[in-house]
């Protein structure tokens, strides 16, 4: 229970000035741009903009900046703002086939065609700090060039077990149905994989991580290879009314995994490889990866597995992924709890006097 | 509507323009526009306005829909005075991308117009994205693993 409390309103006013004064830091140090932002925290700004379920460079650096660097803040701000803005539609399915990829690797096969190709990865470094980074340096790094470009449409390494039957066929349903939306629709069980890829999309990375990394620790059946993992980008197509036809409206940056598991079939299905999926925006493998886990440990029941942990449990999963939610409840504790505490502690003194009247009793006997 | 073709073709010249105009920056359109002479007055058909679009997927990357998440885009729609009347749908939140991007659809209509653009405008444009795509591609090509077999023990004969 809340009471409505006056008074404050200085102290609210003051602290949010001290707070802009504490934002900006030393004014004799340089105030950051959004465009350092964008280009030097990059992936602070992907990761923002995918858990805040909102594509834009510059707001979500914006977000970052006002947030101070707090991620779950700037994920909020982008999620409110995304609230006053109009609906136009929705694109056509990107198509990550026709990706320009700037990175693809394949756990699954050495000599995929198109090649495993790294990109600016974090895998392979030593982890150690490096201490050159510490100064701003006059000389910028350059990439080596190859003479051949990468090529412009790579097939898909799932295509390589598909073709054999091997795995499980990822084709659209029949009628190719509107997919569930979240943002304006409540949460509905059982859940469509339509209404959990949504969820998992814009769920907190933390999360997903751990709960990915609790399927492979055995609170869940996934044995999962990364058959294939890209990072670049694609073209978003949508077809406004009054055109009728679909145009491109640019290109955005996307991750995408997808892990095969082994299935040993079930009476309507024969034994073959199945699929976890996880996508993202920007340069966000680490979340694609756990998606994608958390993805395939939702469909225990599709395949007639057990539901026994965690993160086979659909309720538990999409009810706890969103960090706006979740900070949302959880900070709710700071609102004022003063009648409630004041009635609780009337209770717990009165528990006590009961208590300590029964020992005494006891001692006298 | 005015200037709407059906017919696949234009459809087609149509939908590669209006993807370079929204991949052109806003300065390049800017000085393009600023070399028309005269400069075509427009009518605002809608203003300029920023709104969202549902990026959808499939998973696995070919099967079911589902939102994956939302983008900013800004549209405008404009006419100018040969009746020609243009279109702008542009990621991110710039109006007056999205205005210039519409003017120059309408002005690829109009045959006085079209081949001044193509070749001042669009063309180049189309270039500098290729240039710069392939430029991205042959960084990500110089990361491509060149896997080698270590001889391990037996006779190499």
């Amino acid at each position: 229970m809340y009471v409505a409390v006056k008074g404050g309103e200085t102290a609210i006013e003051n602290a949010h000035q001290l707070l802009a004064e504490e934002r900006r830091g030393d004014p004799d140090v340089a105030e950051i741009e959004l465009t350092q932002i964008d280009e030097q925290l990059g992936l602070a700004v992907d990761r923002v903009m995918t858990e805040g379920s909102l594509y834009d460079r510059r707001l979500a650096a914006l977000a970052v900046k006002q947030a101070r660097g707090d991620v779950i803040e700037a994920v909020f701000l982008l999620r409110a703002y995304r609230t006053t803005l109009p609906r136009f539609g929705a694109s056509e399915p990107i198509d990550t086939a026709r990706m320009e990829i700037r990175r693809r690797i394949s756990a699954t096969f050495k000599d995929l065609p198109g090649g495993q190709i790294l990109g600016p990865t974090f895998d392979y470094t030593h982890r150690l700090i490096d201490f050159d980074l510490a100064e701003p340096s006059d000389d910028a790094p350059e990439a080596p060039l190859a003479e051949t470009p990468v090529n412009d449409a790579m097939p898909r390494v799932n295509e390589l077990l598909e073709s054999e039957g091997l795995l499980e066929r990822a084709a659209p349903p029949e009628d190719d149905p509107e997919p569930f939306d979240l943002t304006r629709e409540p949460m509905s069980f059982p859940a469509g994989r339509d209404q959990h890829l949504q969820n998992l999309a814009r769920g907190d990375e933390g999360f997903l991580l751990a709960l990915g990394y609790s399927t492979q620790r055995g609170f869940g059946r996934n044995h999962p290879f990364a058959g294939e993992i890209r990072m670049g980008e694609v073209a978003v197509e949508f077809v406004p009314e009054e055109l009728g036809f679909a145009v491109e409206l640019g290109d955005i940056t996307v991750s995408e995994c997808q892990m095969v598991t082994q299935f040993t079939g079930s009476k309507e299905a024969p034994p073959q490889f199945t699929q976890g999926y996880g996508l993202a925006f920007g340069f966000c493998e680490r979340k694609t990866m756990a998606m994608a886990l958390v993805d395939r440990a939702l469909r225990a029941e599709e395949f007639g597995e057990a539901v026994e942990y965690p993160a086979q449990d659909s309720e538990f999963v999409l009810y706890h992924s969103d960090n706006v939610e979740a900070q949302g409840f959880v900070s709710h504790l700071k609102l004022p709890h003063y009648v409630d505490f004041q009635a609780e502690l009337t209770l717990v003194r009165r528990l006590r006097a009961d208590y300590e009247q029964a020992h005494r009793q006891e001692a006298a006997e | 509507m005015l200037g709407n073709s059906s017919d696949d073709a234009s459809n087609a010249a149509r939908k590669r323009w209006i993807g370079v105009l929204a991949r052109t920056d806003l300065d390049t359109l800017e000085d393009s526009y600023a070399t028309l002479s005269p400069l075509p007055k427009h009518a605002i058909l809608r203003k300029s306005e920023t709104g969202l679009v549902m990026v959808r997927g499939r998973a696995n990357g070919t099967g079911q829909k589902f939102n994956a998440g939302e983008m900013t885009v800004t549209r405008c729609s404009v006419r100018i005075p040969s009746g020609m009347v243009g279109h702008a749908y542009v990621a991110g939140r710039s109006r007056r991308h999205a205005e210039l991007a519409a003017i120059f659809d309408a002005l690829l209509q109009d045959p006085d117009h079209a081949a001044g653009i193509e070749d001042n405008l669009i063309a180049p444009s189309a270039l500098a994205l290729a240039e710069a795509r392939q430029l991205k591609q042959r960084k990500a090509a110089a990361t491509k693993v060149d896997f080698f077999t270590m001889v391990r023990g037996e006779d190499p004969a």
